[in-house]
């Protein structure tokens, strides 16, 4: 679809840009020390520390990948949002004061605390690096996809912008102005999901839902004459019949009216037409939307509801429920119907055309796992699928604490009981946020608003079919969750370069000063970097992007941290080892499955070796009988005592 | 260049202990019912479709789960707090 610029939406962003680049050069003053470079001095308030975990945590992922994902296929994409928050019971629980007791800067430092070996802080570093790419990836994909509705512009110059902004605050003041950042992203995320969720309530269901900015598009039908072989006959005489196109699944009439081609879906039983979209690739690598250029602002937002309590509007009178509560709203859906999209690519002469179809859905099916993750036997779900499921919840549970950008803000606070308190407030701020998540998703999901192209941008529409305030404000505030957590990335990716490969690995002997600088350079590099890959994947689900970063995370740094923090017995050989086996055998599941063969190499029809995508049910297991194994195989006394004291 | 952590704070080993042990304590309860859900997922999907008053077996959980997250959290904290409270008091003394 086309998106037009709101001046309000520009000028908040612009504000809030402003307001970031002070926050970065107020404390680039005070910066001075290693220690204010890469932990903001020790010094941050638990309470500031733990919205700024929210903020640093509350990615794109979480704000736009969930609420897409909910819109797109309901309860399965609030599984994220349980698993994204159950992480957090492993960091609380086990991870956090320990952290904050063994480490100095990075999560290397709390690993090699007491061993002291190269080969650890190697691996830790080199960890940390893959995994906060991996990260970044979807991160900076994110901000493309964010740029072009709220400013015009293309999806490059959103990378580009991200890219440039996030390095001015990490090159400027490090962890200070990351944890600022992060600190004010985060409250006004929380504080604008919980406004835009009352506006969803308030403005309740409809089968002809209301908008701000533009008239709702009413689906219509065309009444089928007569059907005989494949020849198609309507009642409306202002179409013309140009033929009957079959797919696997479903049968096609295209008509033609006013020099434009539409497809419409045969539904044969009820002897009816159903209006669908279209984007048709013509040989010259052109490009039409229903038919006609982009230009021309025919592809239009779709998501309703069809039914509900059972009524199916007639006419032109749409059926409304008016303001619900958050218990209501839910009861309403379940008893409704819902209209979801289905797509497929036809052929169609020269022509390729995906078509976007309806496929109406129950509200209990809706509210029920199963429509994107296939779990039940009895609805053709194989043992891959179910597999990959578990792998996920898995990837999700375990990732969240070995996630390096997470672990080092832990040494932002003083004391462990403060890391433990700002874990407390991270934890309550992010229940508040993911419950609300599921009323978001459903409110994009029945509001009108679904761009059928891009399903990342399913809250950021809801809110501009609310009021052009709101999306405003909720544009700038998606885009500085990019924004934040990139910066967070990089910081954490700049601490495994300069700390613990240069200072500590290389054993440079940096003074402090010469420390700060390194980071900062190193911080404008990795962040060119992740500048380039936001362009070269522009087109990956950002999503299962993220799921394979915290399977990666899981499978390489949990088994580390729960050993050397509960096994005496836990040697410097089995730590490397571990974090080898964790990211070797994660990388290889994910560059050798089948979704890679099909959605990155475009290898469609070939068999990849590895059925199943997320690596972190073997990843995890894998990596903790490596670090059992070689650590028996290597433990001298010598060692038991070092990490003894670590257990105690 | 000392690795030490970056403040300094003061240790108490037998607090630190105890509180390790509440929090495995904790954590093992959260898993065993977050591998619950897991499991009825893949084992007995129908029953997440269970009507419970608006809701049904999948949102009751789901929502229980984040719900229960913040219960425990603010309990292990609670408890910690106390505790550390405590130990500073008889310090003190």
């Amino acid at each position: 679809m086309n998106y037009t610029i709101s001046p309000g939406a520009v000028a908040i962003f612009i504000c809030f840009v402003i307001s970031v680049l002070f926050i970065s050069f107020y404390f680039a003053r005070k910066t001075k020390s290693a220690t204010d470079y890469y932990a903001a001095g020790g010094s941050i308030h638990w309470s500031i520390n733990g919205i700024a975990f929210a903020g640093d945590y509350l990615s794109a992922a979480s704000f736009l990948g969930i609420c897409g994902m909910v819109a797109t296929y309901g309860f399965d994409g609030f599984l994220y949002a349980i698993g994204f928050l159950a992480g957090w019971m492993v960091a609380l629980f086990i991870v956090a004061e320990p952290m904050k007791r063994l480490g100095k800067y990075t999560f290397t430092d709390a690993l090699d605390s007491k061993f002291n070996s190269k080969g650890i802080k190697l691996m830790g570093a080199v960890s940390t690096l893959l995994v906060s790419m991996v990260y970044l990836v979807p991160q900076m994909v994110g901000a493309g996809t964010l740029v072009t509705p709220l400013l015009g512009l293309p999806h490059e110059a959103g990378v580009l912008m991200v890219g440039v902004i996030v390095i001015a605050i990490v090159a400027t003041a490090g962890m200070a102005s990351t944890t600022y950042v992060q600190f004010f992203k985060g409250s006004l995320l929380i504080i604008f999901s919980l406004i835009l969720t009352f506006l969803v309530l308030s403005r309740g269901l409809s089968t002809s839902p209301e908008r701000s900015d533009v008239a709702y598009h009413n689906l219509t039908t065309l009444k089928v004459a007569s059907i005989s072989g494949s020849m198609v006959k309507i009642d409306d005489p202002s179409y013309q019949v140009m033929g009957l196109i079959k797919s696997k699944t479903k049968s096609y009439v295209k008509l033609f009216k006013d020099n434009i081609e539409s497809i419409w879906t045969l539904n044969a039983p009820k002897n009816i037409l159903e209006e669908t979209e279209t984007i048709t690739q013509l040989p010259d690598g052109s490009s039409l939307y229903n038919g006609e250029p982009k230009s021309s602002n025919k592809f239009f937002q779709v998501g309703t509801m069809s039914a509900i309590d059972g009524q199916i509007a007639t006419g032109d009178t749409p059926i409304s429920t008016g303001s619900l509560n958050p218990f209501s709203i839910i009861s309403k859906i379940s008893n409704g119907t819902v209209i979801r999209w289905a797509h497929e690519v036809i052929k169609d002469g020269d022509n390729h055309i995906t078509v976007y179809y309806q496929n109406p859905t129950s509200g209990k099916d809706i509210l029920s796992p199963g429509l994107k993750y296939k779990v039940d036997p009895a609805k053709g779900a194989t043992s891959t699928d179910r597999f990959n499921f578990v792998s996920l919840m898995l990837a999700l549970f375990l990732g969240t604490a070995s996630l390096p950008h997470i672990l080092i803000r832990y040494y932002t606070v003083p004391s462990p009981s403060a890391a433990r308190k700002s874990t407390l407030v991270a934890i309550t701020a992010m229940a508040f946020f993911y419950l609300l998540t599921l009323y978001m998703g459903l409110g994009a999901m029945t509001g009108g608003v679904l761009d059928l192209t891009n399903d990342n941008m399913a809250a950021p529409l809801l809110a501009k079919g609310v009021g052009i305030a709101i999306f405003a404000m909720i544009s700038a505030i998606a885009f500085s969750t990019v924004l934040g957590t990139v910066s967070g990335l990089i910081v954490a990716a700049s601490g495994a370069i300069a700390h613990d490969l240069m200072d500590r690995f290389l054993n440079m002997k940096l003074t402090d000063k010469k420390k700060v600088f390194a980071g900062k350079i190193t911080a404008i590099v990795v962040g060119c970097i992740a500048m380039v890959l936001g362009i070269v994947f522009k087109n990956m689900n950002v999503a299962s992007l993220v799921g394979w970063a915290f399977a990666v995370a899981a499978a390489s740094n949990f088994p580390s941290i729960i050993m050397i923090l509960f096994w005496k017995r836990t040697t410097a050989a089995g730590v490397i080892c571990s974090i080898i086996v964790g990211l070797v055998s994660s990388f290889v599941i994910i560059l050798f499955s089948q979704d890679t063969y099909t959605s990155v190499y475009n290898l469609v029809g070939v068999t990849a070796p590895f059925s199943f995508s997320n690596p972190a049910l073997v990843g995890v297991p894998l990596s903790f009988i490596t670090i059992i194994v070689v650590s028996l195989l290597t433990h001298k006394s010598s060692d038991i005592k070092a990490v003894s004291g670590v257990v105690s | 260049m000392s690795h030490g952590p970056a403040t300094q704070w003061k240790e108490n080993k037998t607090l630190e202990k105890k509180k390790a042990r509440l929090g495995v304590v904790m954590f093992v309860i959260y898993t065993v019912i977050y591998a619950g859900f897991i499991l009825i997922n893949v084992f007995d999907n129908s029953m997440m479709r269970i009507t419970i008053g608006s809701f049904n077996v999948a949102i009751v959980y789901g929502f229980g789960l984040i719900i229960l997250a913040l219960v425990l959290a603010i309990f292990y904290n609670q408890v910690c707090t106390n505790a550390e409270q405590l130990t500073e008091v008889s310090g003190k003394r």
